[in-house]
């Protein structure tokens, strides 16, 4: 018994001795990461202990940290609005219609990229296409904005010479389910199609060579040879994206439907609603709450959509 | 990998006959063709309605065909400087002191976590890949921002809450691994190199298209910014360019409400003279301007750069 003590005595003791000497050695190192660390310390792992402020009633006057708890009293507030259901479906739906459509227009894109006879032009292709990514959500809803607008928008210029009635875009949701997902592939298509060109050029020309060899046309080519070999990078990015189907895009959904209320049965996500619960309506509780499910819910489907990808290939896992 | 490239460059000459026939050759090019010109049509009516004349945009309203081009919009916005240059001014602080702050971090943090002699790489990744799974929330971001470091109506309000990515870093980090040779460094610190002239002098120089792509997309982050404002800031004299344009998009008067200088007599002559349509074009324009132009030279760049990032190690 004692024996056992002792070596486990002298065991912590060498691990002990082992790390002291590992940080003196890297010392050089460990100063390095210090800026970083202070940083995500203070706006990453800081606000991670805030989620305590859902289960309390914050009350200024005395403080975040001496509010009352009152367990889930905010959670069992926002369920019982309706907002709860609508800004979860939406969020959901527009996120599983854009993360199945991203993958497929993307390879789409990228496959008949490289059938182009002209490198050259196929470059200037992909700089046109990939510019959208770069541009502000702002700027973004300037744009649509110019052909949206009720009054001066190209749309209703069009709707009118041609004699028909103009339309109220920013008052009428049912347009919007499908504005949204065009103004997503418009600014994120070309960005999303650069992985698979970049995959599709790693593809080992020989087996070309040989299908051509063999008689196969482009067709078979791009059926067995193209499709099979994107698959892994497809799910992969399939997989990465479905962790994140919690998170929509804020400037989405609130700059470039310019935040109009008449819209919200259709554009309302969890994080508008969650800035416009601690902003406008001013009620911490709630937007805490909302925030907090949406948290624990994301956190929960990235950690199985990462099993899922390990399983698949543990090298492309994100931990 | 270059040699199997050159490979392939190699048979895929031979493989002339391989060729998509050329009326699929011709389809695809009309399929970009048109997806070209939807990305580019939007910027276009953008560009041309900066252009138009006010009178003409409340007559014929948004069109891409205009009788008469004009700079008044251009001449209003860059003679009234209390409007966008003070915009413009934060907006190059927040860029330029952010950018650099952030890219310094970044490679002070993923230098040691590639090293694979670095007892404590794993340690270090897995602290910050937690922050790409969990996070608090848009609620306990903001309120320790505001609450406990005070950044409310403050320039850093902008810049701190972007300042730490772990994506870049592992990006950083899967280069410096692939790419520096581990012999390399050992011989420097054999000739008694110091960790930090190491990083400095011998693998950053060696790490120029990384840096640049990584440079690039934090400027990118920074220059398109306007969330941080949206949150944080009340104080129009710290708004950055962006959120001036989200102002000016919400509420139509804003622009006219906020030339600020002028008496109130000088202020109505102004304002019956102020093409407010095209002025607010206009200043979107000169807020993608600098991006368009910078585009093209950085391209080859994060093209390869997104490649990195895909391929993580």
């Amino acid at each position: 018994m004692n024996s056992v003590d002792n070596r486990e005595y002298a065991g912590r003791q060498a691990w002990l001795r082992r790390f002291g000497k590992s940080i003196v050695r890297y010392r050089a190192l460990l100063f390095m990461l210090l800026p970083g660390v202070i940083v995500f310390i203070l706006f990453n792992y800081l606000p991670m202990f805030g989620i305590v402020i859902a289960f309390k009633k914050i009350d200024y006057s005395l403080g975040i940290l001496h509010s009352p708890f009152v367990g889930l009293e905010n959670f069992r507030f926002l369920f019982a609005t309706t907002d709860a259901f609508r800004i979860t479906r939406n969020t959901l739906l527009y996120n599983a219609v854009f993360i199945i459509c991203d993958v497929f227009f993307a390879v789409f894109v990228a496959v008949a990229m490289r059938e182009l006879w002209q490198p050259r032009i196929s470059k200037i292709y992909q700089t046109i296409i990939i510019l959208p990514y770069f541009l502000s959500m702002v700027v973004v809803a300037y744009l649509v904005y110019g052909f949206l607008h009720p009054q001066l928008g190209f749309f209703n210029q069009v709707l009118r010479r041609i004699g028909q009635k103009e339309i109220n875009w920013y008052s009428e949701p049912k347009y919007w389910p499908v504005i949204l997902p065009l103004v997503h592939w418009w600014k994120q298509l070309g960005y999303k199609s650069v992985v698979y060109l970049a995959a599709i050029a790693g593809i080992d020309q020989d087996l070309y060579e040989a299908a051509v060899i063999d008689g196969s046309g482009k067709w078979a080519q791009i059926r067995y040879i193209t499709i099979p070999l994107l698959i892994p990078t497809m799910v992969i990015m399939f997989l990465l994206a479905l962790g994140n189907i919690f998170r929509a895009d804020f400037g989405l959904f609130y700059q470039v439907t310019m935040n109009s209320t008449m819209l919200y049965e259709v554009t309302d996500v969890i994080d508008t609603y969650v800035y416009r619960a601690l902003t406008s309506m001013n009620n911490i509780g709630m937007s805490s709450a909302a925030s907090v499910f949406q948290s624990f819910v994301g956190a929960i489907t990235v950690i199985t959509a990462n099993l899922v990808v390990r399983r698949i290939d543990s090298s492309q896992a994100l931990f | 990998m270059s040699d199997h490239d050159k490979r392939n460059a190699v048979s895929a000459k031979s493989l002339h006959i391989n060729r998509s026939p050329w009326y699929a050759n011709l389809a695809i090019h009309i399929v970009f063709i048109l997806f070209s010109l939807a990305c580019l049509a939007p910027l276009a009516l953008l560009v041309i309605i900066s252009l138009t004349p006010e009178n003409l945009i409340l007559q014929n309203g948004y069109t891409f065909f205009t009788r008469e081009l004009t700079l008044n919009a251009y001449e209003f916005l860059f003679s009234k400087p209390d409007l966008v240059i003070n915009a413009y001014s934060v907006t190059f602080f927040i860029v330029i002191v952010g950018t650099f702050i952030s890219l310094f971090i970044t490679i002070l943090y993923a230098y040691p976590i590639s090293r694979m002699d670095f007892p404590f790489r794993n340690f270090f990744s897995m602290f910050i890949v937690l922050t790409m799974l969990f996070n608090g929330g848009l609620t306990a971001t903001y309120l320790v921002n505001v609450r406990l470091l005070h950044l409310r109506n403050t320039v850093w309000a902008l810049v701190l809450p972007l300042i730490g990515s772990a994506f870049y870093i592992l990006i950083a980090r899967t280069f410096f691994r692939n790419t520096i040779p581990g012999e390399l460094l050992e011989s420097a610190r054999i000739d008694g190199a110091s960790e930090g002239r190491i990083l400095f002098q011998i693998v950053l120089p060696l790490s120029l298209p990384m840096l640049a792509t990584i440079g690039l997309f934090i400027v990118f982050r920074y220059w398109n910014d306007w969330f941080q404002a949206l949150l944080y800031l009340t104080d129009k004299k710290l708004y950055p360019l962006q959120f001036v344009m989200n102002r000016a998009l919400m509420n139509v008067q804003y622009l006219q409400q906020n030339i600020s200088t002028l008496s109130s007599e000088e202020a109505m002559i102004e304002l019956a003279k102020m093409p407010s349509e095209s002025l607010r074009m206009a200043m979107a324009v000169t807020s993608i301007g600098p991006i368009v132009i910078a585009y093209p030279f950085f391209q080859k760049y994060f093209i390869s750069g997104l490649t990195v990032g895909a391929v993580k190690g």
